[in-house]
Formats: C-alpha cells, sequence, structure tokens
C-alpha cells in the first residue's frame, strides 16, 4: 500500500482540482487561489519582507514553477502497478487527470505537447544562454578580437588540458584498439554489458575517488551507479528518493542546473535555504530547521537535503562539524542527504576538503540516507565524455539507480578510455596536484586583482571561481539592479559573469567569476574591464 | 507496508520498471550458466538477446584502415574542445553523418535535415524522452502487440504514461488493422485515459517484419484524424533483408502536408544495424520544432559521449563505407534467417514470415498443453531448462496467441547457432514422443 498522497492545504487543492479540470496539456489555464496563496509563501521562506516581482526573470520563475506544481500535482496512483499482465491489458492503469478525451477533437487541430514539454519549452532565456550567445557570437581573442567578449560565466576547466592531451598522445594507441574491442562485442556470444557501468570502469573511478579525497577515505565499487554525466545522476535520484510534488531543501545560492534537475521530469519542489553573506555564505542549520518547518507547514513533504560540496557558486568548503550537525538534521527528520562533490578534486585552497563519506566512516550514523553525488566532468576536465556517478550508501537506492541508469548510460569506448587513463596511477597523481596549483595561481590573480580595485570576494577554497560582491554598483540593492548591471556588465564592460539570481541568492549584487577559461595573461584585462565599469560608477 | 529506515519513492520501491517478466528472468538463468563453445558446452545459449554481430568484422576493418580518424590526430586542441564539449545539439559533423547513414538505409528515398536531429544515450532515451514530451502522466500511448518488452518500462516508468495495446493477431499475419486501432482508442476512452500518441515499431520487433505502405498511410490518417502524435521506432530499418521492401514514416510523411509532418517523430540508434550498443547513440528525428527544441534541452540527462561522437563522424559519413556495409550486413541477415527457419521447419516448426530484424517470430502452438498463458509460460521453461536455450515467450510482448516465441540469431557465431538449432530440433522431437 503506497504512503497517501501529502496533506494538502485546502486552498491548494481547490486550485489543483481547477486546474485539472481545464488542463488541456498545453500552456495556459487560470491563475487563482493556489497561485496568491504560493507567491506569499515563497516570499516568506526566503527571508524577505514581502513579494520580490521586481524583474522579470524571477517572476517568471515562480509563475512557470507554481503552473508546474499545479499540473503535477495530481495523486500518484493509490496501488503499486503491476507491469501490464496479459489479457488484463488495462491492469493497474493510472487516470488520466485531464477530462478530454479522445472523442474531442482538438481545437488547434494539431497535436499538443505535454504540460512537461510546455515548461520546458519557456525556459529559454536566462542569463546563462544569453551571456554565452554573445560570448559565442562576439569572442574575446588578445589578438584577433581584444574587445571580443570574456566568458567568465563557464564553470569549466582548461587549466591542464595540455596534461590529458599529453597523456592521450602516449596512450592513445594502446587505448584506440582497446576503445574499439571493448565496444564491439568479439566474443563468440554477445556479452551483456551493465548499464550502471563497467565494473573495471567502477574499480578505477572508486580508486581515482581515494585519490582525489586524499586518501582519507576508501570508496567500495559496489556503491557506484555510472551515469552520463552528474545531470542524470541528481536526477535519477530525485527519481529516487521522493515523489511529484515532495521537496528537497538546497542551500542557496545553489548552482542552476538542480532547478533543471529536480524539477522537469522528477517533479520534485526545491526549496531554497538561504545562506547570508554575514556567514560568509555557510551552511545554517537553524535556517534549515525554519524552511523544513515552513514546508511542513504548506503541507509539502520534504524528503532530502541537496548540497554542494565545495559549494558552488561560492566555492566554500563544509567543515567536518558542519557536516555532522547536517547529518543530525537529516536523521532527525527522518530525510536523506544529496552531497554534490564534483569539485572535490579542485581545490586551490589550504583549507582540507572533507567528504561526506568521510565523517560516515567514524561515525554513528544511519548511512542508508546518504547519497554523493561525483562526475569526471569537473576533477578531469572532460565534460563532454559524460561520466558522473551515484555513490550510495542505500543497497535499494543502488538497486533502483542501477534500472535507472538504462536511460543515461556512460558510452563503452569512453568507459575503456578512462579505465587506461585512470590506472595511470602516477599519471593521476601528477595531474591532480599540477591541476590543483594552477587553479591556485589563478583564483589568486583573479582575487587579488579585483582586491585591489576594491571588490571583494568570499574567501573559497574550491571550485572554478570566485563569489564576488559587486552591490556598490548596483543602481539600486534590489534584483533589478543586479540585473542591471550584469547587463551592463555584459554589453558595455564585455565580461559574462553569472548573476546571484540565477543561483537564487537572496542577497542582490553578487556574482560567480569563473577564472578556468582565461589564461593568465587575460587576467589583467579582464580587471581593467572590471576597473573602467567600476570608476564609472 | 513498513519500510524499513529512510523511506524511498513510489517509483524506487514499486515495480513499474516492468522487469519482471519471464523475457528478464530468462538472462538470469543465462548469466548464472552461460554457454561456451569449449568450456560450457552444455550451458544456456542466450537467444534472447537482440543484438547484431554478424558484420563486426567489417567495422574492424574500416578501423585498422583508417587509424586516424579514431583517436583525435596529432590535435591536441581538437582534443581539447571535443573534452569540453557538452552542447546538447551534438557535434555538427556527427549530425551530419547520422542524418547521412538514415538517409542511407532508405535508400535516398528520404532527407533528413540534421538540424531536426536530438541525440540521445541510446533509443531507450530516446523514446523515454518522447513520452515525456507528448505524454502527461496517465495519459496513454496506443502500441500495437506483440511488443518489445522493454517498452513497459522505457514508456511508462519514469513517465507515469500509460501502454493501450493495439491487438493483432494471427489471422492475418499480426498486421495492424483500423479495427484494431479503434478498439483500442474505445477502450482507452471507456477508463477514461486521453491518448496522446501511437507507437510504431518498423520493422517490428518481435515479429521482424517491416510493415507495408498501405498499413503505413493508413496509420499516419488515422492518428491525423484523432490528432494524436506518431513515433516510429525504426531502430531495425538498417536489418531489412532487401532494402526496398523498407519504407520509412519518413517516406509517407514527405508527400503529406504541414500538419501532418508535425505529429510524426522517428526514433533510431546505431546499436542494432551498427551492433554498436554499448557505444549509446540513439536520436530522434521529428518534424515538429517545438519538440526539437524541448528533446534537445532534456537530452541533457542523456548526452552522447562526445569522444564517441567524434570517433563515429568520419566513419558513418564516409559513404562507400556505409554503402557496403549495409549491404553485407542485410545479405548476412538474410542468409541467417533463411538458415534458422529451415533447420526449424525441419524440426516441424513454423514461422511467421519475416523480411527483418535480428530474430524471428516462431510458433509452438502445437507443443503447448493448454493454449493459455500458463501453458506457454510451463513450455518456456521446459526449453530453457531441457533445451537450455533462452527465447522470449510471446505472452512477455503482450501478445493474445499463446505459444508464439521471440528467437534471436544474431547474436552469436555460426556455430553457436547450429548448436542451439540442434537443440530445438532434439527437444521439440522428444515433446512430440513424450
Amino acid at each position: 500500500m503506497s504512503p497517501t498522497p501529502s496533506k494538502k492545504s485546502s486552498a491548494a487543492a481547490a486550485a489543483a482540482t481547477q486546474a485539472r479540470s481545464s488542463a488541456t496539456g498545453f500552456g495556459g489555464g487560470g491563475g487563482g487561489a493556489g497561485m496568491r496563496l504560493i507567491v506569499p509563501l515563497q516570499g516568506v521562506v526566503q527571508g524577505r519582507g514581502g513579494l520580490v516581482l521586481g524583474t522579470l526573470i524571477p517572476c517568471a520563475l515562480f509563475y512557470f514553477l507554481q503552473l508546474y506544481l499545479r499540473r503535477n500535482r495530481s495523486p500518484p496512483p493509490t496501488s503499486p502497478q503491476p507491469p501490464a499482465a496479459n489479457g488484463a491489458d488495462l491492469l493497474g492503469i493510472v487516470r488520466s487527470s485531464s477530462r478530454n478525451f479522445l472523442s474531442a477533437r482538438g481545437s488547434s487541430g494539431h497535436a499538443a505537447l505535454s504540460s512537461r514539454a510546455a515548461l520546458i519549452a519557456r525556459s529559454g532565456d536566462s542569463p546563462y544562454f544569453v551571456g554565452t550567445k554573445k560570448c559565442s557570437e562576439d569572442p574575446y581573442h588578445p589578438i584577433d578580437n581584444p574587445d571580443g567578449v570574456i566568458q567568465l560565466g563557464l564553470a569549466e576547466n582548461r587549466l591542464s588540458l595540455d596534461l590529458i592531451g599529453d597523456w592521450l598522445a602516449r596512450n592513445v594507441k594502446d587505448t584506440l584498439l582497446d576503445e574499439w574491442q571493448g565496444g564491439l562485442s568479439i566474443t563468440g556470444l554477445a556479452t551483456y554489458q551493465p548499464f550502471d557501468g563497467l565494473v573495471e570502469l567502477k574499480m578505477a573511478v572508486a580508486e581515482f575517488m581515494g585519490q582525489v579525497m586524499r586518501g582519507s577515505v576508501s570508496f567500495d565499487p559496489s556503491q557506484i551507479i555510472m551515469t552520463a554525466g552528474a545531470t542524470p545522476a541528481i536526477e535519477i535520484l530525485s527519481f529516487c528518493l521522493a515523489d511529484a510534488g515532495n521537496a528537497f531543501l538546497v542551500p542557496s545560492p545553489y548552482y542552476p542546473g538542480y532547478d533543471r534537475n529536480i524539477r522537469w521530469r522528477a517533479g520534485l519542489e526545491l526549496i531554497p535555504v538561504p545562506c547570508r553573506s554575514t556567514d560568509k555564505f555557510g551552511l545554517s542549520i537553524p535556517a534549515l530547521e525554519r524552511a523544513y518547518n515552513q514546508a511542513k507547514m504548506r503541507g509539502v513533504k520534504v524528503r532530502a537535503v541537496l548540497f554542494s560540496n565545495p559549494s558552488n557558486p561560492v566555492g566554500n568548503l563544509l567543515h567536518r562539524e558542519t557536516l555532522r550537525d547536517l547529518l543530525d538534521f537529516v536523521t532527525e527528520k527522518g530525510i536523506h542527504v544529496i552531497a554534490d562533490e564534483v569539485f572535490a578534486g579542485s581545490i586551490h585552497g589550504t583549507e582540507e576538503f572533507v567528504s561526506m563519506a568521510e565523517v560516515l566512516n567514524t561515525d554513528e550514523f544511519d548511512r542508508s540516507r546518504v547519497h554523493i553525488v561525483y562526475g569526471l566532468s569537473k576533477d578531469l576536465s572532460i565534460p563532454g565524455f559524460r561520466i558522473g556517478l551515484i555513490y550510495s550508501f542505500n543497497e535499494h537506492v543502488i538497486a533502483a539507480a542501477s534500472k535507472l541508469a538504462r536511460f543515461s548510460s556512460v558510452s563503452v569506448p569512453t568507459q575503456h578510455l578512462l579505465i587506461s587513463m585512470l590506472t595511470d596511477t602516477k599519471f593521476v597523481i601528477r595531474y591532480i596536484k599540477t591541476n590543483r596549483e594552477r587553479l591556485r595561481v589563478m583564483y589568486a590573480l583573479l582575487v587579488n586583482g579585483l582586491k585591489q580595485l576594491g571588490v571583494e570576494s568570499v574567501k573559497s577554497s574550491g571550485g572554478f571561481y570566485c563569489w564576488t560582491d559587486m552591490s556598490k554598483y548596483m543602481k539600486s540593492y534590489s534584483e533589478k539592479g543586479e540585473l542591471e548591471l550584469w547587463k551592463e556588465m555584459l554589453n558595455v564592460a564585455k565580461i559574462h559573469l553569472t548573476p546571484g539570481t540565477a543561483c537564487h541568492c537572496i542577497e542582490p549584487g553578487w556574482f560567480r567569476l569563473c577564472f578556468t577559461t582565461l589564461t593568465e595573461k587575460d587576467v589583467p584585462v579582464v580587471l581593467e574591464r572590471i576597473k573602467r565599469l567600476v570608476d564609472n560608477h | 507496508m513498513a519500510k524499513k529506515g529512510v523511506p524511498l519513492s513510489e517509483m524506487a520501491t514499486a515495480d513499474t520498471h516492468g522487469e519482471d517478466s519471464p523475457y528478464f528472468a530468462g538472462w538470469k538463468a543465462y548469466d548464472e550458466d552461460p554457454y561456451d563453445a569449449a568450456s560450457n558446452p552444455s550451458g544456456v545459449i542466450q537467444m534472447g538477446l537482440a543484438e547484431n554481430q554478424v558484420s563486426f568484422d567489417l567495422l574492424e576493418d574500416y578501423l585498422e584502415q583508417h587509424p586516424q580518424e579514431f583517436g583525435w590526430g596529432c590535435g591536441i586542441s581538437s582534443f581539447r574542445e571535443n573534452a569540453l564539449f557538452q552542447d546538447y545539439h551534438g557535434l555538427q559533423t556527427f549530425r551530419r553523418a547520422v542524418a547521412l547513414f538514415m538517409e542511407q538505409i532508405r535508400g535516398g528515398r528520404t532527407q533528413f535535415d540534421p538540424e531536426h536531429i536530438v541525440l540521445t544515450a541510446g533509443a531507450t532515451a530516446a523514446n523515454e524522452l518522447l513520452s515525456f514530451i507528448l505524454a502527461d502522466p496517465g495519459d496513454g500511448l496506443l502500441i500495437p502487440t506483440p511488443y518489445y518488452p522493454g517498452f513497459d518500462r522505457d514508456l511508462r516508468w519514469r513517465t507515469g504514461v500509460n501502454i493501450i495495446p493495439v491487438h493483432c493477431n494471427s489471422s492475418n499475419g499480426f498486421q495492424i488493422t483500423l479495427r484494431a486501432l479503434e478498439d483500442a482508442c474505445t477502450g482507452a476512452e471507456s477508463m477514461k485515459v486521453r491518448v496522446k500518441g501511437f507507437l510504431l515499431t518498423n520493422p517490428s520487433n518481435p515479429l521482424g517484419v517491416a510493415i507495408t505502405r498501405p498499413i503505413l498511410e493508413e496509420i499516419l490518417d488515422f492518428v491525423s484524424q484523432k490528432d494524436i502524435h506518431l513515433i516510429s521506432d525504426e531502430i531495425y530499418s538498417g536489418s531489412v533483408f532487401s532494402s526496398d521492401e523498407f519504407v520509412s514514416m519518413a517516406e509517407i510523411v514527405e508527400a503529406r502536408g504541414h500538419e501532418e509532418r508535425e505529429r510524426v517523430h522517428i526514433v533510431y540508434s546505431l546499436s542494432k544495424d551498427l551492433g554498436l550498443p554499448g557505444y549509446r547513440v540513439g536520436t530522434i528525428y521529428s518534424y515538429n520544432d517545438q519538440v526539437v527544441t524541448t528533446a534537445r534541452r532534456m537530452s541533457s540527462f542523456t548526452l552522447v559521449s562526445s569522444q564517441t561522437q567524434k570517433m563515429l563522424a568520419s566513419m558513418l559519413s564516409d559513404k562507400e563505407f556505409t554503402k557496403n556495409y549495409l549491404r553485407t550486413n542485410r545479405e548476412r541477415l538474410k542468409k541467417r534467417y533463411e538458415f534458422v527457419v529451415e533447420r526449424l521447419s525441419n524440426a516441424g516448426i513454423r514461422c511467421l514470415r519475416g523480411n527483418a530484424g535480428l530474430f524471428c517470430w516462431m510458433n509452438l502452438g502445437e507443443l503447448l498443453e493448454e493454449p493459455t498463458v500458463e501453458g506457454e509460460l510451463s513450455l518456456w521453461n521446459l526449453i530453457l531448462h531441457e533445451a537450455k536455450l533462452n527465447i522470449s515467450p510471446g505472452s512477455s510482448c503482450h501478445c493474445l496467441e499463446a505459444g508464439w516465441f521471440r528467437v534471436c540469431f544474431a547474436n552469436m557465431s555460426q556455430q553457436t547457432l547450429e548448436v542451439a538449432l540442434r537443440r530445438m530440433k532434439d527437444f521439440t522431437e522428444k515433446m512430440k514422443e513424450g
């Protein structure tokens, strides 16, 4: 027997019913009580005095969220569905939430798409897309296009690609044949290749993770589910840990991709838990507690806390104590915790990175609620190869996720390439060390340069970026002011940064600057442009 | 239901993954006791896996003759860009190559625009993606039976979409009829399920038959009249034994007006025709711009490795190679098929007359104790444990007539196939005596 759907306030339920009965599966639908109820609560949850509707984008985000919530709050089936058995064709069928049946001709005469699709179709032009587009249309080049747009909004690491290129140049002949033959089944019978990754790759990755975490903890390959990048890893966990309409608590500012990963298809609500500059944007357990209770009052069931460590976009590391406090919190609430540790190997500061796995090692916590997301896109600079993973301590999650991995599998030739690369321990150790050093140099160059201009950043220890306070250059202390500044930086100073709003930061004026797509020579150029802008204000 | 530890989602704990049918149980028996000519000659022979190994030597030859195309040449910079490339549009050269390859399969009778190609990590992901995009939870997709058992999982599990079977039977060779379509729709209506699309596999799995032109036209008329979508899963299109016997939905569509095109989406993959299932290369080709845009964004969850894209781009664009590959692959599959059918016929076993795919649809009705699902499953079990052959029972494919089985023949060597067919013959003889 499945758990009953989360209790909803009657107003929200009424709005949901209204929305269902008018649903055509394609955009539109009236506003109504549901929308008005949810918006003020959002304002309260985020610690603001009232609604912040000053700019188009957050407004649009709220609207789409509610539209999406209304669409997806239809109660789940009350009994588990058996596979469609023979003869009993429609056994266990899930009822449509709409009353528009086949007999009614669509008035548009044009087969509509689902409401999920409609939501995604409208998610078009975030600042990230606008800025990246400008960068590709008018890319900076020191000689060919010195006035072009400099990309500081992409968390991609170009600083150490040469090391990997060298390794390939030395090893490609041997690995090539492996890749091909690994991809082709050349035994007498077709070997069934597991969708959740080859055992050899899991072993090599487990080893690599141990090295990245500086040997403080060792990882068990049997707890790994490989996925085509960290993006599907987070989505798969969303499907496994929560039902549609449930929520994750996510400390903000957070990586904008989470909105997509947990909402689009898994249908979860993302509740931002604001971190404050006064706390250096550190995780606050009281804030988590507040957010959890507010969700409860709204009748929303929180199923997990999702956080990144090292944090994106801030770059800070969580201390051992904080991780323990977090584990206490989720244990007390009976929920899960997802630690997104994709930048674990990209530490440039002197602080030590402590993995959630390490804390579990030493303490008596219930491990079955802990799940780690990792991947090679950041630490090994190979996002195109799509290598990510779920590392879970929960055998049921591992079982379900290994089946779900079929929708997001890592390409076998790529797996073979990585097996070769990762088992070259000498190379791996040298790469991690050199990469960290190069990150450190670039970070220092940029952050110190900014400091000299009077632009302060939060002290961060990991990741590809610095989290910078440019609020004093805004015309108004508001999201509107921030976006205007962002536009000015893009169009006038011609640098593309990520605005805090995109990361759901509640304090306007913060920006993420990525330094890993720059060379050392580019830094003075960037600083000069910022100086000009700063001087004008 | 009391759950131990922290509760998981309904999805993770229920059985909607659809993997409980014998289709999957047989694989387990194989995994535990796999046949090997030398080390385990009495092991289970896997005839339930539709993979294509008959032409991999052609791929190996290509690699030998064009090694530079598979690495990054000497260009470290090209590696750099490739390693960083995670654009969900996919590599343009690769998309063009896939479009070209698809055109070649159809004998140049259709045109595919690379801008309408969305890449996914396999056809499994492509089908699921379309299910997310075209239907809401609780909606229905019409699918002719018998169908690929994986659809129960791929189209329903995470999407919450229902499958409405369109029942076909042997009286007309399991062809799809208008009557069956209408019956299915009526059934959906009475269950208050809104039908959003029709999914056709052409050539059909498990039937191994290419759908004829008149039926394709009828289907397109039907979906237009009902104002629903049409997904044409053409992953076996390069495995039709004779190229002029395959009619793609693309051909039908190109002759139609704009509005009808907007509802058609084609799924393709390199897993079957090229025998590269591990590469995870699938694609959605849609005539609908909104579907293309949405699918592309959603493909973030299932991108194709940029390394794999680069690796295959030049090979698939090589017209000489692909022409030769397709022709040879077809011939070999045809030979295998005829060999299998002949041997089965000698054992007194009839098969549906097929002209495509990596399997044949065989009838063992005469051997059933009772013409029911139970009878079929008990026969299947006997074949698995006595003849040591894992074949797929029709009930797993939702076939309403008991006694049909899908037998795969392309995932093994000729020698192994001969052993398997001998075992089948021995088994049927024993059954008929006893």
